[in-house]
This record gives structure tokens, C-alpha cells and sequence, in this order.
């Protein structure tokens, strides 16, 4: 067991709606991977499950050797697990800085923390010009940007993305999709979940794909994207 | 008969600060859970106590009781919030408010098991200093409080503001989902705004003791105080728990010259409905979350 994160027979869901019946992957460590899937099919009730917002039914969780099932999110935050929410969920009133601040304030991370709002504002350019502006008052794309970086700030191993595309434009989708390469290649494992299956395949080394809250296909990026069912379903080719 | 109502003002203005204070607490716990406090008023009585108490045992002024009270009450807010009241704080409405008014209750109930229903009050020679100024007498113990009252809002704002963990209370005011999912321990953020809150509500009891008599009973008005404060100022708004405030205590100051002490209720009552027909929103609401 070498991977970063291993899921074991996860099952999750809300008040009395199973979701997620048992899901396994993997992510080892420096790895960029994809869950892609369509709207409902579960990803973000699995990256919920994996940040802890919601506590599994059954099933295992297992990051940098700890067990994270149950855990709450400040636990998994700790461990260096972060999480890009879908929809960004900034803090919308604050200004720029305090949204990053605050993705610094782990006991992880708390120490360097100016060292971390330079490095930052080094990757985002346009977030060091705006850090006194509103978070909410900010374009989708810098939004983001804002979401991104605040999950740098914790410093973590793995940075879990849920559905950062949506919304965007396509150059913006574009420059996000390079942006998550580039974290890959700072040496963050990348766990992203997309409906945006072209795109999310490209920078990912492996995929799985998500359907009814099962894992029904798991491969290469290459094998996946020239497998029929995902060029029918997902690519419409 | 000009002085007595340039002495209305200022005499409304002072305990309107105190008022603020009270409104202020309620406003924090409203702003960061949109939970409203029933026993905001049951607090302010418990801080009284505690100044009345403590000015029997020692003879101090109840203004020496502040941070008894700050502490006291904090520790109280949150243990409360966090081993009993977050479990109510995704629940409907309705059952948030049988929880507070049920612990609203429970205070009552333990200060006239202690206390006795009779009202208490602290009679030193003290509560007659007053200052001079210009020809004004300005009473003492209400300059006090007000100074004091003043200085404990400027804390808070300044802590809110300025510190990290003030920030994570805006956060999860803002956006409870993206803050949980940073790490920010939501449960914890609670019970602090919680404590905060009430920990407001106890200092100002402390500095109101000398003033009002203490007793049991005196908490669900109060608490009613709070509320037409916070919604004349503006709901989740600190400056307008300042502004509300201040504006109630002249109200009140100036129905006691005008009609009769016993006529203040009508004033408050009455600002509450003007502001209400106009400006529904309050004076500096229309803002979400905490402090701004």
C-alpha cells in the first residue's frame, strides 16, 4: 500500500439517500487523477466525503498512512489533504488577502504563512493586484484563482479540485487546466473531478469514471479517452 | 429646563452605551449563526448578580467585576453552544427558540432559587459622585459604565477585524460550506461567537447593577431591549448595534423628562415603529454577517 490516498469500498450519501455504493481508487503520490462523470453521478458527494463534510457510511479512507474516515474536515485539513470546493464558496465579503489567509490559518501551514501569500500571489499575478478588493466583487475566473490559492496556503500534499472548469470561459478554462498542471508539477498530487472530460483526461495521468455512484470504467487517460463508451457518452464523438 | 434636556441627552447617551454592549452580543451570535439569543436578557441578569455579589462581599465597585463577568460568561456561551446548542443550529427555527427560551427559563429559575424574587440593589456612596462640567452634573457611575461599555465594543470590533480567528467568525458567517471545507472548525467558531456574546451581555449586566435593582424578573426586558436595539441599528450590523444603542437610551432618557420614567418603554417601542414603517431594514442593515 504505497498509494497517497487509497479508497476502499466507500459508501456515502445524505439523510436517507445512499450516493456513493462502494467506490475504490487510488492517487499515489505526485499523481494527477480524474473522476469524471455526469451531473448526479456522485463526484461531489465523493470529494465531500473525502474532505469531511460528510462522514461515510462505510468504507475506508486512507491518506499518508491515516485513517480519514469520520474525520472531520479540519482533521483531513490538517493532514494535508485540501479541498477546492465546487462553486468556489469564497468568502465573499472579505477581501482577497483574508480569504488566503484563512486557507493559511492550519497548524500545518500557520508559520509561514507570509511566505505562502508570496508564493501565491507569484503563481496568481492577478490576485497580488486585487488582494484589497472583495472576494465576491471578482470575475468567475479570478474566484477561482482566490479558491486555488487558498487551498495552497495550507500547504497541502494533495489538492482535491470539484468541478473548477464550471462556469469559466474557455481561455479561462484553458489557463486553469495549466495552472493545475503546473501545481502537479510543484510536486501537489491532484485529485480533480470534472465533467469536463477532454480536458480533465489531458492533464491527468490516470481516470476513473463515475456513474450512479459506481466506478464503472478506471484506466490511462489514453486508454479511457479511446474507449467507445466514454467517446459516446462523455465526448460525443 | 434646558438643562435638563442637554442632562436627558447625555444621560441617554451613557446608558445607551451599555445598551449597545447588550445589543452588540446579540448581534455577534445572530450575525455568525443566524441563531437568535432568548436568553441575551437572562445573561445581562446573570452579570448583575455577579456585581451585586460581588459589591456584598468586598464592597468593590461593580465596574472591578468585568472581567469576572467576561470570563464567567464566556465560559458559559460556550460550553453551552458547544455541548448543546450546535446540535441545534441546522435545525428549523422553531425548535432553536424553544431551545434558548427554555434556557432562558432555567436562568430565571436558578436566580430566584438563589436570589429570592426580591429586588436587590447596591447602595454606596459612590452612586452619588457626580462630575461637573460646564454646569452640568454628570453622574459618575454611569460615566464609568458608558467609558467602560465603550472600550469593551472597541475590543470586540478590533478583534473581529483584525485577528485571524475574527476573521474565521466572518468566514463562516459568509460562507459556512467553503469554510468548513478549509478547515476551519466550525463548531468551535460557534461557540465563540457564542461566548462573545454573552460575555457582552454579563459585562453590561456588571456595569448596569449599580443602576436598576437587581432581580430575576428584570431579564425578559432586556432581552426585549436587545432586540428593538438590534432592529432599529440594523440586524447582524455592529455599527448599528451602536447607533441602536445609543439612540434607545435617549429615547428613554428623553420620555423620563418628558412624560415620566415609567413612559420609557412607549419611546423605544415608538422609534422601533418608525424605523420599522421607514427604513425596514433598520438604520445600517441591509448587510450580511457579522461586524459590517
Amino acid at each position: 500500500m504505497s498509494a497517497l490516498l487509497s479508497v476502499d469500498q466507500l459508501q456515502s450519501g445524505y439523510e436517507g439517500v445512499a450516493i456513493l455504493n462502494g467506490i475504490d481508487l487510488h492517487v499515489d503520490r505526485g499523481e494527477t487523477v480524474a473522476v469524471v462523470g455526469a451531473n448526479g453521478a456522485g463526484k461531489t458527494t465523493l470529494i465531500r466525503t473525502l474532505g469531511g463534510l460528510l462522514k461515510p457510511r462505510a468504507g475506508s479512507i486512507l491518506f499518508d498512512a491515516k485513517e480519514m474516515a469520520g474525520s472531520a474536515s479540519d482533521r483531513v485539513c490538517e493532514a494535508g489533504l485540501a479541498h477546492v470546493p465546487e462553486g468556489r464558496q469564497l468568502f465573499a465579503t472579505l477581501s482577497v488577502e483574508d480569504n488566503l489567509r484563512l486557507g493559511g490559518h492550519l497548524n500545518r501551514s500557520r508559520a509561514r504563512m507570509v511566505r505562502n501569500l508570496t508564493r501565491v500571489y507569484d503563481i496568481f499575478p492577478r490576485l497580488g493586484e486585487r488582494r484589497r478588493q472583495q472576494a465576491g466583487s471578482l470575475s468567475g475566473g479570478e474566484q477561482q484563482m482566490v479558491a486555488i490559492g487558498r487551498a495552497l496556503m495550507a500547504e497541502p500534499i494533495l489538492m482535491m479540485l470539484d468541478e473548477p472548469s464550471l462556469g469559466l470561459s474557455p481561455i479561462m478554462v484553458a489557463t486553469l487546466f495549466d495552472v493545475i498542471g503546473q501545481l502537479n508539477r510543484d510536486g501537489i498530487s491532484i485529485l480533480l473531478v470534472e465533467q469536463n472530460v477532454a480536458e480533465s483526461l489531458a492533464v491527468a495521468a490516470r481516470g476513473y469514471v463515475l456513474e450512479n455512484g459506481e466506478v464503472v470504467l478506471a484506466g490511462t487517460s489514453a486508454a479511457l479517452l479511446g474507449d467507445d463508451r466514454v467517446r459516446r457518452a462523455y465526448l460525443g464523438l | 429646563m434646558n438643562e435638563l434636556y442637554v442632562g436627558a441627552l447625555i444621560n441617554g447617551l451613557l446608558i445607551g452605551a451599555v445598551y449597545a454592549l447588550i445589543a452588540t452580543g446579540l448581534n455577534l451570535i445572530f450575525g455568525v449563526m443566524r441563531v437568535v439569543n432568548f436568553a441575551h436578557g437572562e445573561m445581562v441578569v446573570i452579570g448583575m448578580y455577579m456585581g451585586y455579589g460581588l459589591w456584598r462581599l468586598t464592597g468593590w465597585p461593580p465596574i472591578a467585576t468585568i472581567p469576572f463577568a467576561l470570563i464567567g460568561l464566556f465560559a458559559m456561551g460556550y460550553g453551552f453552544q458547544r455541548w448543546i446548542g450546535n446540535a441545534f443550529v441546522a435545525r428549523p427555527q422553531h425548535v432553536q427558540f424553544v431551545l434558548y427560551i427554555g434556557l432562558a427559563l432555567v436562568i430565571t429559575g436558578v436566580h430566584a432559587v438563589i436570589f429570592g424574587p426580591d429586588p436587590m440593589g447596591i447602595q454606596s456612596a459612590a452612586s452619588f459622585d457626580v462630575y461637573r462640567v460646564a454646569g452640568l452634573r454628570i453622574d459618575a457611575t454611569r460615566l464609568h459604565a458608558a467609558l467602560a461599555a465603550c472600550v469593551l465594543i472597541a475590543l470586540l470590533w478590533a478583534w473581529l477585524r483584525f485577528s485571524l480567528t475574527g476573521k474565521a467568525l466572518h468566514a463562516a458567517a459568509d460562507n459556512l460550506l467553503g469554510a468548513r471545507a478549509i478547515g476551519i472548525r466550525t463548531n468551535h467558531i460557534f461557540a465563540l461567537a457564542m461566548g462573545m456574546g454573552a460575555a457582552c451581555a454579563g459585562a453590561a449586566g456588571a456595569l448596569l447593577a449599580p443602576l436598576y435593582d437587581t432581580q430575576p424578573y428584570l431579564a425578559s426586558e432586556f432581552t426585549l431591549l436587545a432586540f428593538i436595539i438590534v432592529i432599529v441599528g440594523g440586524l447582524a450590523s455592529l455599527p448599528g448595534a451602536l447607533l441602536g444603542g445609543v439612540l434607545v437610551g435617549v429615547a428613554e432618557a428623553f420620555a423620563a423628562v418628558v412624560i415620566e420614567p415609567s413612559a420609557k418603554s412607549l419611546f423605544s417601542y415608538g422609534l422601533l415603529i418608525i424605523v420599522l414603517v421607514l427604513m425596514p431594514q433598520g438604520l445600517l442593515g441591509g448587510r450580511q454577517g457579522a461586524g459590517r
